[in-house]
């Protein structure tokens, strides 16, 4: 049965669980005269059968529904005759699509070799099998579990506790699920790395000045090889990043500054939701106004002063990042400013200060450490974006300062090279998971920075 | 004396320049500010000015004639026949009844480019419904040809590039005093997948997918983030391995996008074997970016339960879980839900990942499951923007203004949610 099908039936399953241990508890109280002499309400000897029947039947699920595939994939490979095993993890992706294809039915058994049609057959099987075996088992289990409880009701046993004991247990696992996923990106992103490291030197990557991954077909082909040195890139990325909060600092910081300080009540409550909003609208949206507005305004800008620009300029898509962050550095520097205490204000007004010096001398060089960690934040959202460079940036690595020029980034690359089918042993696949892990430090260490500095900030006023 | 006089006086003559700089300083704001809404606005009307006429249509209604013999098909039943039958013949006849004068295979050629290509298949259709309808007159209407469809919407717009001859752009402009070709609301935008051809293009496929995905999102994130944020708030002990955990959920608060795609890629398809583009496996990867803004909105949303109400339920002898379940969940449910409904939204905007998962492919059935290879609302828009026909340029940005419209209710509920039921205490 289909892993989405047994589901429901689990869910079935832990319901009658529960009414039938409900009905028992209730049974077993009514000769001692009530519920009240139960250790527990009869709910919670309810809810312990619905937990033990649906939990260990989800976790076996889970496992065999993660891994069913892999396995069968892997009897499947080895119950091929010796002489056509597949020799690279690339060949065996390939027989194995063959093999399921035919098993679908999209390939005619007629058209592949014996072998292929051969393992079809035994693939379909194997997967009937698994499926029949994995069905028995997660309903065997959910009824062990719930008929375990069942025996479990009994007046001197204290229901409640272990119920809440199982609730901790699964709120505690929830929240490892975030660390689970750290784990995860660095495991997903260094294995691979280590395998690129093991084709290209590191060295190479980290201070080669050229990039073009394009390995070629055949190896005696010019620049069969491809370059992978990484400079050109994170000079591209800094480019447009740079450009971005050339931008949002100067128009996040001032209009912070003006809504804290100036603005009226209305004003402020107006204003702020409107430039949330810049936050809210989806990147791909920025993207598609950088790539078919702002690109070849700033193209057409350009020729009428007669510069050159390319109609991918880093100009137009670090802008348009710019207005992207905008919120991020103004509701940040808001809640800097807003934390510096009133009294400071009031000292510095009382001398005979204007509300502009008050805010130039006093607030802003007290709030500034907060603010440092604000635009931290921004520079490392404006390094990990992606949409906005995939759509309005190119895709050339060129190594260049110009702002009307086209620059490739970071993620850029990431997402070129991983878009579409990919061999997977090749140079130009695992390059783009190290990329990913040099983003993931990247912007790790900003945010780590930049979190410290904000809190330290706060510690000094609170 | 005159020392003190001085110095007021200097106090004085510098009051100017000081509220001279004040006033520059108040206009700084005022411009940023001026700067950021303006962009906002020149987003949107950018975006509306480029997207309207992808909620138009263009068609053509013709009284087609469909005879036997033009279409060399005697009995609609027969699936040979039907195979080798040729469909355009009627349609091109329909034409030259407005358009006496155009004869010969070049002018019949351009005629019938005119329609659509689905514009044959529309009537195979009809006629293998209702295989009675052969010999008779239908007046259908059909889709007109991009071509035709960038001439009537966008004669005057230099950004586009009009590829009819001129002896098409009289003809279609004829027809078009006639009534023959007529612009309508383009229900197809909301009732097919994706095409080749802009003016078959939809986006039901995409906004389907888009809803599967965020269901198994939602389905995740939500019970998982909101346990966390009990946990971390409620019951964790106060050691490293809690330390531990709030560092780490920060820290994923700011990861990019496109590193949760790389984690898909290695974890969800390498390790586990999941198939690539399906709904299932772009909702856990969202649920996983999504996950950090539930816990943090969460965990604020309990910490403003006041200690009183745990105090109270405490007193009357109430299990820690109890008191958490029964007082202090309820009560922070509403904060709970703003804070999910705001993670939902920003998934249902995120495109980056999904590249990397394989839901860009192209794919023009519906998607009728978590498991039937799917693309969402926002790939969909950008694989129309980077699409180089350029009809699809306004059905990116209708798609962008649905897309839009999705998230601004979203937020709008999140909003009248934290109004209705947000108690201040």
């Amino acid at each position: 049965m289909q892993t989405a099908n047994l589901l429901p039936l689990i869910l079935v399953l832990a319901v009658a669980a529960y009414g039938l241990a409900f009905m028992r508890s209730r049974a077993v109280a009514a000769p001692l005269g009530g519920i009240r002499n139960l250790k527990a309400l009869p709910f919670y000897y309810a809810a312990r059968a619905a937990l033990w029947c649906a939990i260990p039947a989800l976790i076996v699920l889970a496992a065999w529904a993660g891994f069913e595939g892999k396995v069968i994939q892997g009897m499947v490979i080895s119950s091929l005759p010796q002489n056509v095993w597949p020799e690279s993890p690339g060949q065996a992706s390939l027989v194995l699509s063959q093999i399921s294809n035919v098993a679908a039915g999209k390939l005619n058994p007629e058209f592949v070799p014996e072998h292929i049609a051969g393992a079809a057959g035994l693939l379909e099987n194997l997967r009937a099998q698994s499926g029949t075996f994995k069905t028995i088992l997660v309903l065997l289990i959910a009824a062990l579990g719930a008929a375990f409880a069942w025996t479990r009701v009994a007046p001197h046993i204290n229901a409640r506790e272990s119920v809440e004991r199982t609730l901790r247990r699964i709120f505690f696992v929830c929240a490892a699920v975030a660390v689970l996923t750290t784990v995860g990106i660095v495991f997903s992103v260094i294995f691979e790395t280590v395998r690129f490291f093991g084709k290209v030197p590191i060295t190479e990557f980290l201070f080669g000045t050229s990039w073009s991954p394009q390995t070629a077909l055949r190896a005696d082909q010019v620049g069969a090889e491809g370059a992978f040195g990484i400079i050109p890139l994170f000079t591209g990325t800094l480019l447009i990043s740079a450009i971005a909060l050339l931008v949002a600092v100067p128009i996040g910081l001032l209009s912070a500054i003006y809504l804290s300080e100036y603005a009226s009540k209305r004003v402020r409550a107006t204003v702020k939701p409107l430039l949330e909003m810049l936050a809210g609208v989806p990147t791909v949206v920025y993207g598609f106004f950088a790539a078919l507005t702002v690109a070849p305004f700033i193209r057409d800008m350009a020729e009428l002063v007669g510069l050159e620009a390319s109609s991918q300029s880093a100009l137009a898509a670090g802008l348009v990042m710019g207005i992207m962050i905008i919120p991020f550095v103004s509701s940040l520097s808001d809640d800097v400013i807003n934390a510096v205490p009133q009294t400071l204000r009031d000292g510095s007004l009382a001398l005979g200060a204007t509300q502009s010096e008050t805010m130039k001398n006093v607030i802003f060089p007290a709030a500034l450490p907060g603010i440092i960690g604000g635009i931290l934040l921004a520079a490392s959202r404006a390094i990990g974006e992606t949409m906005i460079v995939v759509m309005a940036a190119g895709l050339a690595a060129n190594l260049t300062a110009n702002p009307l020029d086209s620059v490739t980034t970071v993620t850029v690359q990431i997402a070129t090279l991983l878009v579409g089918d990919q061999e997977f042993d090749s140079a130009k696949t695992l390059s783009a998971f190290a990329l990913g892990m040099m983003l993931f430090i990247v912007t790790l260490l900003l945010n780590v920075v930049a979190l410290k500095i904000v809190r330290k900030y706060r510690e000094q006023y609170d | 004396m005159t020392d003190q006089r001085s110095q007021a006086e200097l106090v004085r003559q510098s009051l100017k320049r000081r509220y001279r700089k004040e006033r520059r300083f108040r206009l700084y704001g005022i411009v940023a500010i001026f700067i950021a809404l303006a962009s906002l606005f020149i987003l949107f009307a950018d975006i509306i000015g480029k997207g309207h006429t992808g909620f138009v249509k263009t068609t053509i209604t013709l009284d087609v004639t469909l005879d036997s013999e033009t279409m060399y098909l005697d009995d609609p039943t027969d699936k040979d026949q039907i195979a080798m039958a040729d469909f355009v013949a009627p349609i091109i006849a329909a034409l030259q009844d407005h358009f006496p004068n155009a004869e010969g295979r070049a002018a019949k050629r351009e005629l019938g480019r005119l329609v659509g290509s689905y514009a044959a298949s529309d009537i195979r259709d009809l006629l293998e419904a209702n295989p009675d309808l052969l010999n008779t007159t239908q007046t259908m209407e059909f889709l007109a040809h991009d071509t035709v469809s960038v001439y009537v919407k966008h004669a005057d717009d230099p950004s586009y590039s009009i590829r009819l001859s001129e002896q098409q752009q009289a003809w279609v402009d004829e027809l078009l005093e006639k009534g023959v070709v007529d612009t309508s609301f383009n229900d197809v935008l909301f009732s097919r997948g994706d095409s080749r051809e802009p003016g078959n293009a939809g986006i039901l496929g995409a906004i389907v997918g888009s809803l599967f995905t965020m269901l198994v999102t939602l389905a995740i994130s939500f019970p998982v983030g909101i346990a966390a944020a009990i946990y971390l708030e409620e019951f964790a002990p106060q050691n490293r391995l809690t330390d531990f955990i709030e560092v780490n959920i920060n820290n994923l608060a700011a990861v990019p996008s496109i590193i949760f795609g790389l984690l898909g890629l290695a974890v969800f398809i390498g390790l586990f074997g999941m198939p690539r583009s399906v709904p299932v496996v772009g909702g856990l990867v969202l649920a996983l970016m999504t996950l950090p803004t539930i816990i943090i909105s969460s965990r604020a949303a309990i910490k403003s339960v006041p200690p009183s109400i745990r105090e109270a339920a405490e007193g009357i002898g109430a299990s820690k879980m109890q008191v958490v379940l029964h007082h202090v969940v309820p009560l922070a449910m509403p904060g709970m839900l703003t804070g999910s409904i705001i993670g939902m939204a920003q998934a249902l905007g995120e495109t980056a990942p999904l590249l990397l998962i394989g839901m860009v492919a192209f794919i023009v059935d519906v998607p009728d499951g978590f498991f039937s290879s799917a693309t969402v609302l926002p790939v969909q828009i950008y694989l129309w923007a980077s699409s180089s026909e350029q009809g699809f340029v306004e059905l990116a940005s209708a798609g962008i203004m649905v897309l839009l419209a999705f998230m601004i209710s979203m937020n709008a509920l999140a909003i009248w949610l934290r109004k209705r039921l947000e108690r201040r205490w």
